[in-house]
């Protein structure tokens, strides 16, 4: 009989992957994923946007998993959206169709449409509420069935309206430059690597994706010194979006052959900020851009943050690391930046015991020459 | 609303892409192929680039052996094999010999591959002139122009300040006269395995998205002076204390009974072989205590 190896390693995962069960269980409490959809709204926005994919239920299975940890989720999610073929590229969302809930403009007060202040913890003071410890599912229905009533004594409007953008306004004005649509296909970081310098379409995608915290923290750093932004915030609408894909087999393409697939939540962000340009007299004139951002679900930080580092990245001639497309892009990512910091719990005593060697070589030659 | 996960965890479409990839690192020496590197149920660091190629190139019969630090029952080495074997099903192995495809991390096994086996590196950064210049928009361009200055720069700096160079794993190297490249964090003891290897070398990195390749009777020299040539870790007077093995990379252990410093080989596997060709019951217990 041989020496056979042990099954060390083995044996301790398996110990671990019980005792983080245990944990999850130990309390004796199920969450349904229903109940995390219905309450964890903003943790279910969140990870949807982390993880770019766009399912409430699955985000909400992935939150039950994790045990409420975001970056664990969003990892779930991401490591899902690999198993899944991609077979359609949607068709261009014209976010004017957006069906808004809320939109709001810092820069007019009265803007065409009107503010609409929508569901927002803006005005909210946040004490804690010791009420709902105490929540009960019959007053709860009652307080659903008056607010009912309540709306019902509001009159709607005649006909379904969209709201036009804030930022046409001032473009009639020609404060803004008139643009031509791009119409270039975007390209899909999913499916190509990121190739410096990049196109806006990547840029877009990639900050979208990015860890809530990141993007907030980065955007904060422009703001408050470690960039040249300075934006007024345009507009912010949270709404839904109708989504079509094209048809696959016909050879003529119109828009009444597309296919309705769904609708997603977003938050939309246009950032208004002034930049110098030269005019034909080739002198300094002020002018506004537009920063852009979107992400899924209701997340106003970070798509107001977004909009910011959008803005950043479109000028790359400054000193400031919050316009360095490399330094943002690569370093936001939840899967990414989580996953790096973390391998650093694995053994490295390969590597320590090569550096060992080198420091031990080092000594030995230096003792060598003083002698 | 349940997802029954597809061979190998990828769709066919995933696959087939990183397969392109790599026959484009296989066609260019050294070179690194972007690719679109996809999110694994393992984390990013943990070894996604070596997995992403180990998943798209393994087939229903290969034989799979994945080593993390040189050892076979390594926690993430565990966790990789248990992943791609509930995936695929695919045979599981601790001897080198008889495995077709070899995911490691920081090491080459000790005994020779041949030309039927593949061995997939994990690599944590792929690109070797990142220490002289982080942007990755710069660096791509050096390689294109053949400017390697910094990487010279780095071993002579290195020479003024210490008086040798004073790299540790992950020294670089030349492929094929052309590109140079990290070996990933092998140790230095390594790196003569990459040259003329008879077994194709595949190099992924998941976070970074590169994979790049050493084709089979490749040159691959370490950068060196003719001057200060490139030396690797000394194991000089040392021998593995189980298997008594000399001139293989060794681990320094402290030994809880005696207070003393001792040596092991650091490939489990070639450990276990040797030991086996010259079976001592009496310390068969020893060495079972040994590697739990
Ligand atoms: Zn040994």
């Amino acid at each position: 009989m041989g020496y056979v190896p042990v099954k060390g390693g083995t044996e301790a995962i398996e110990a671990s992957i019980k005792r983080l069960k245990y944990e999850r269980l130990k309390g004796q409490e199920i969450i349904a994923i229903n109940t995390i959809r219905s309450t964890m709204r903003g943790m279910v926005d969140q990870v949807m946007s982390e993880s770019s994919l766009y399912s409430p239920y699955l985000a909400a299975l992935s939150i039950k998993q994790a045990e409420g940890s975001m970056e664990e989720a969003v990892f779930l999610m991401r490591a899902h959206r690999s198993t899944l073929p991609r077979n359609y590229y949607s068709q261009t969302v014209e976010a004017e169709t957006m069906l808004v809930e809320r939109r709001i403009s810092a820069s007019f007060k009265d803007i065409p449409g009107g503010q609409l202040l929508g569901p927002t913890y803006d005005y909210t003071h946040r004490l804690l509420d010791f009420n709902l410890i105490e929540e009960n599912p019959t007053e709860n229905q009652q307080w659903l069935q008056n607010y009912k009533q309540e709306l019902q004594h509001i009159e709607p409007f005649k006909e379904l309206k969209y709201f036009p953008k804030v930022v046409e306004h001032l473009r009639e004005e020609g404060l803004f430059e008139v643009y031509e649509a791009d119409n270039t296909p975007p390209i899909d970081i999913t499916k190509q690597n990121l190739d410096f310098p990049t196109s806006r379409s990547a840029r877009l995608q990639v900050l979208t994706r990015g860890q809530t915290g990141a993007v907030t923290s980065l955007g904060y750093a422009s703001l408050r010194g470690y960039g040249q932004v300075h934006p007024t915030v345009g507009e912010v609408r949270v709404g839904s979006v109708p989504i079509y894909v094209e048809h696959p087999n016909e050879v003529e393409h119109g828009a009444e052959d597309e296919f309705y697939i769904g609708e997603i939540k977003v938050t939309e962000v246009e950032s208004f900020v002034p930049v110098k340009v030269k005019n034909e007299n080739n002198e300094d004139e002020l002018e506004f851009e537009i920063g852009y951002g979107i992400c899924y679900g209701q997340n106003e930080t970070k798509a107001i943050a977004m909009s910011i580092l959008d803005q950043c990245l479109e000028h790359t001639n400054s000193d400031f690391p919050t316009h360095d497309e490399e330094f943002v892009l690569l370093h936001i990512d939840s899967v990414e930046s989580t996953g790096f910091i973390s391998h650093l719990k694995l053994p490295h005593y390969v590597t320590f015991q090569s550096k060992l060697d080198s420091i031990r070589q080092v000594k030995k030659g230096v003792q060598k020459n003083e002698s | 609303m349940k997802a029954e996960t597809h061979f190998a965890f990828f769709d066919e479409g995933s696959k087939k892409e990183i397969r392109r990839a790599i026959m484009k690192a296989v066609a260019i020496p050294g070179y690194q192929v972007p690719f679109a590197s996809r999110e694994m149920p393992i984390a990013r660091g943990w070894g996604t680039g070596g997995l992403q190629i180990t998943l798209s190139i393994i087939g229903k019969s290969d034989v799979l052996k994945v080593i993390d630090q040189g050892a076979d029952e390594s926690v993430n080495a565990v966790s990789i094999k248990k992943l791609v074997h509930e995936t695929t099903g695919v045979e599981l192995t601790d001897r080198t010999e008889d495995a077709d495809i070899i995911q490691s991390r920081h090491r080459i096994p000790e005994i020779a591959l041949t030309k039927e086996q593949i061995i997939v590196l994990q690599v944590p950064t792929p690109e070797p002139l990142r220490g002289v210049e982080a942007r990755e928009y710069i660096t791509k361009r050096m390689h294109s122009e053949y400017d390697y200055s910094g990487a010279w720069l780095i071993l002579f700096e290195q020479i003024m300040k210490y008086g040798k160079t004073a790299t540790a794993a992950d020294h670089p190297v030349y492929v094929n006269h052309r590109y140079v490249m990290a070996p990933s964090p092998i140790p230095r003891f390594d790196n003569p395995k990459i040259h003329q290897s008879d077994a194709l070398i595949l190099l992924g990195a998941g976070r970074e998205k590169k994979i790049y390749a050493v084709p089979p009777y490749t040159n691959v020299e370490s950068l060196a002076f003719d001057d200060y040539p490139f030396t690797v870790e000394s194991f000089e007077g040392m021998h593995c204390h189980l298997c008594s093995g000399a001139d293989v990379f060794l681990d320094e252990l402290i030994d809880h009974t005696t207070g003393e410093t001792i040596y092991q080989c650091n490939d489990t596997s070639y450990c276990m072989e040797r030991m086996n060709e010259n079976v001592n019951e009496k310390e068969k217990a020893e060495v079972e205590g040994s590697y739990a």
